[in-house]
């Protein structure tokens, strides 16, 4: 199922982010938490972003919607394309037209992203009615039509329950429900099963694999877990200390991942099946805390095969044929 | 891990933990939420035994519970030879030292307040009679042999990172020479690339003192790396316990079945060829437990049987029990009959 959906490689680009800059003032200095980071997202496709945290990923989505607090954020540079427009050029009052219209979201833990003092139709009927302008009555209707979408039983009563009274999976559905109201064109997913139980997790990636079928809509999928995004993705990218380190088509990545960074992530998790390991391969030290824009690779310092270059240049995104790039002299064989 | 040897060091027997529920203007006691109910295993000498299972399964409560971090309401737990299920508080105190937990968050279990010496030296001041200088001694080797620099024991737990935090928890655990640790979900909150590292740190922590582990996790991919045995859990009972090959190589209960198959895999060629069982619906409330088999409304495998006579929890292979009216057998109904064998 979830194969077959892969875009083709001429498709139109949705979105299309590049060099995005995002820094926090904090006390005493500056977090750089995203650095120009650039990708294009095409029309029906799955895009996997991967990372530990603090490495940017969440910030990259919330940056390109105007969500952060500022301050302590700002965005300090890039360019945000989507459907003819630069979205970090816009008015507050215009993004807020793309936010939960044309670009809906979800959110890791359905439990504070739901209001609790509001029943789950009102909640569903709020983007209805603020973006699409339509009654209370179809409003309702289509509320009702998007809880049997995302396949909850007794849409229609359930529609006056408040959120305390659903599960954690059922809650994960309802954001998904109120996440596609507007037909979005492209849905930012951020770590929606990661607060959920595998089994539920299976469920909720079976649901948005077949809607996304459906609908047609281009997908971003932020996870830390990587078996997660083996089974969903089209292409993924893999972040570390605020930049893409590596981008790869999925099946292209996980066969021939180039960075020491995206190879030692996938030799520390242990499998579930095959071969056991009789001793877990570490990866030493801490990820970074990015105190200024970054002079050098921010993986240096845990990285088992770096060079002197690493330490004074950082390296851009060298293209590796194929779709698939990574940032680092030593894969580029630039030594 | 290596030097196991075939005797329990902990033994459970029918473990039940309910929780009241009030309700109503004067309080009454109006049900229970049957959080563990009726778990029975043992834990060998030197093993570590994974116990796995969703949330709310009931599996941190029968850790906790073995420690007697709370009355129980009904079993027994012996631990190296003690029977501890009914013991007061009070006599507990002496045996504290030789049963430890590690906790999942080392953020809130740490006292911000304190620095790391004096978290790590506080089962000292509480159980011993060491002098302050053995106890300094004591304190600063524990922080060597969890790998955290000695420089930095007059710091708080605010300074360190979740990996270092979780050392820290870990070295606190290790200063009155336990035997036994129960590790509930040490590595949940903690990222992949650190995760790694405590898990090493766990096994060779047991090869160094001998630790007996109960590692609790929802993680499966790591308890097939880390147990010898493991036990899976689904609504306050075990429904599955075997040696780790056998489990992850052929699970007999289906909800064991279920579960591995939902485990998503780092490989995108297998993940999609896999048949993947996806279960309807929720975990029932342990508060109304449905009638017969707990999984019955969830299992593809559902009998009439199944709706109406609870299974027993039984031995169908050496070594491997499971609760399922499937592998109902005449056999010997008795879990407790006969240890499990030797695991190398």
């Amino acid at each position: 199922m979830p194969d077959g959906a892969m875009p083709l490689a001429g498709a139109a680009s949705v979105l299309d982010v590049r060099n995005l800059k995002t820094v926090f003032r904090i006390r005493g200095g500056e977090v750089h938490a995203v650095n120009d980071v650039s990708f294009s997202l095409k029309a029906g496709e799955l895009l996997g972003v991967v990372g530990e945290s603090g490495s940017g990923k969440s910030v990259t989505m919330m940056s390109l919607l105007g969500l952060l607090p500022m301050p302590p954020a700002e965005v300090r540079g890039g360019t945000v394309r989507f459907e003819g427009q630069d979205l970090l050029q816009i008015g507050a009052e215009d993004l807020r037209r793309v936010r939960g219209g044309r670009i809906g979201f979800v959110f890791q833990d359905p439990m504070t992203s739901l209001n609790p003092v509001f029943t789950v139709g009102m909640q569903i009927m709020e983007p209805l009615r603020t973006h699409m302008g339509l009654s209370k009555t179809a409003a309702r209707a289509r509320a009702q039509e998007l809880l049997e979408l995302v396949g909850i039983p007794g849409a229609k009563q359930r529609l006056d329950d408040y959120p305390h009274q659903f599960s954690g999976g059922m809650r994960q559905r309802v954001m998904i429900a109120i996440a596609l109201a507007c037909d979005p064109q492209v849905l930012i997913a951020d770590e929606p099963t990661t607060a959920l139980d595998v089994t539920i997790q299976a469920q909720i990636i079976e649901l948005m694999l077949e809607l996304r079928q459906r609908l047609g809509m281009a997908v971003i999928w932020i996870t830390h877990d990587l078996g997660v995004i083996a089974g969903i993705a089209d292409r993924v990218m893999v972040m570390y200390g605020g930049q893409v380190v590596e981008h790869a088509p999925v099946k292209e990545l996980f066969a021939n991942p180039q960075h020491p960074y995206t190879r030692a992530l996938l030799t520390t998790i242990p499998r579930i099946s095959g071969a056991r390991a009789h001793r877990l391969t570490v990866i030493q030290g801490q990820p970074p805390i990015m105190g200024a824009a970054p002079t050098a690779c921010p993986f240096r310092d845990r990285c088992d095969v770096a060079i002197p270059r690493c330490a004074v240049e950082n390296p851009p995104r060298f293209d590796l044929g194929g779709g698939h790039d990574a940032a680092c002299f030593v894969a580029k064989g630039a030594v | 891990m290596l030097d196991q040897d075939n005797t329990a060091l902990v033994q459970v027997r029918d473990l039940k933990m309910h929780f009241p529920i009030h309700s109503g203007l004067l309080r009454r006691r109006t049900g229970a939420v049957k959080a563990v109910d009726g778990v029975t295993f043992d834990v060998m000498r030197g093993e570590t035994l994974g116990l796995v299972g969703e949330s709310g399964c009931g599996k941190s409560t029968c850790g906790r519970a073995i420690l007697r971090l709370y009355d129980i309401t009904g079993g027994e737990v012996t631990i190296d030879g003690t029977a501890i299920g009914q013991m007061g508080q009070g006599a507990l105190r002496p045996l504290r030292p030789t049963m430890q937990m590690v906790f999942q968050d080392p953020q809130a279990s740490l006292n911000p307040r304190m620095t790391v010496e004096a978290i790590i030296r506080e089962p000292l001041d509480e159980h011993t009679r060491m002098t302050g200088a053995e106890k300094a001694d004591k304190v600063a080797e524990l922080m060597d042999a969890v790998g955290l620099n000695r420089r930095f024991a007059k710091r708080y737990p605010h300074a360190f990172s979740g990996g270092q935090r979780q050392r820290i928890g870990i070295a606190r655990a290790l200063a009155l020479n336990p035997k036994f640790i129960v590790c509930d979900e040490p590595i949940a909150a903690l990222d992949v690339s650190i995760q790694a590292q405590v898990v090493n740190l766990l096994e060779d922590l047991q090869e160094k003192y001998g630790l007996t582990y109960l590692f609790i996790s929802h993680d499966l991919s790591m308890v097939r790396h880390i147990a010898t045995r493991i036990a899976v859990m689904y609504l306050g009972r075990i429904v599955e316990l075997a040696p780790r090959d056998a489990l992850f190589g052929d699970p007999l209960h289906p909800y064991t079945r279920a579960l591995l198959s939902a485990v998503p895999e780092p490989d995108p060629t297998r993940a999609r060829a896999r048949d993947r069982i996806v279960l309807q619906g929720d975990v029932p409330s342990p508060a109304n437990p449905p009638k017969g088999c707990n999984f019955c409304t969830r299992c593809p495998a559902v009998m009439d049987v199944c709706k109406q006579v609870e299974p027993t929890y039984q031995q169908v292979q050496p070594g491997r029990f499971v609760a399922c009216h499937l592998y109902e057998t005449t056999g010997t109904a008795d879990p407790t009959a006969g240890h499990p064998p030797h695991i190398s």
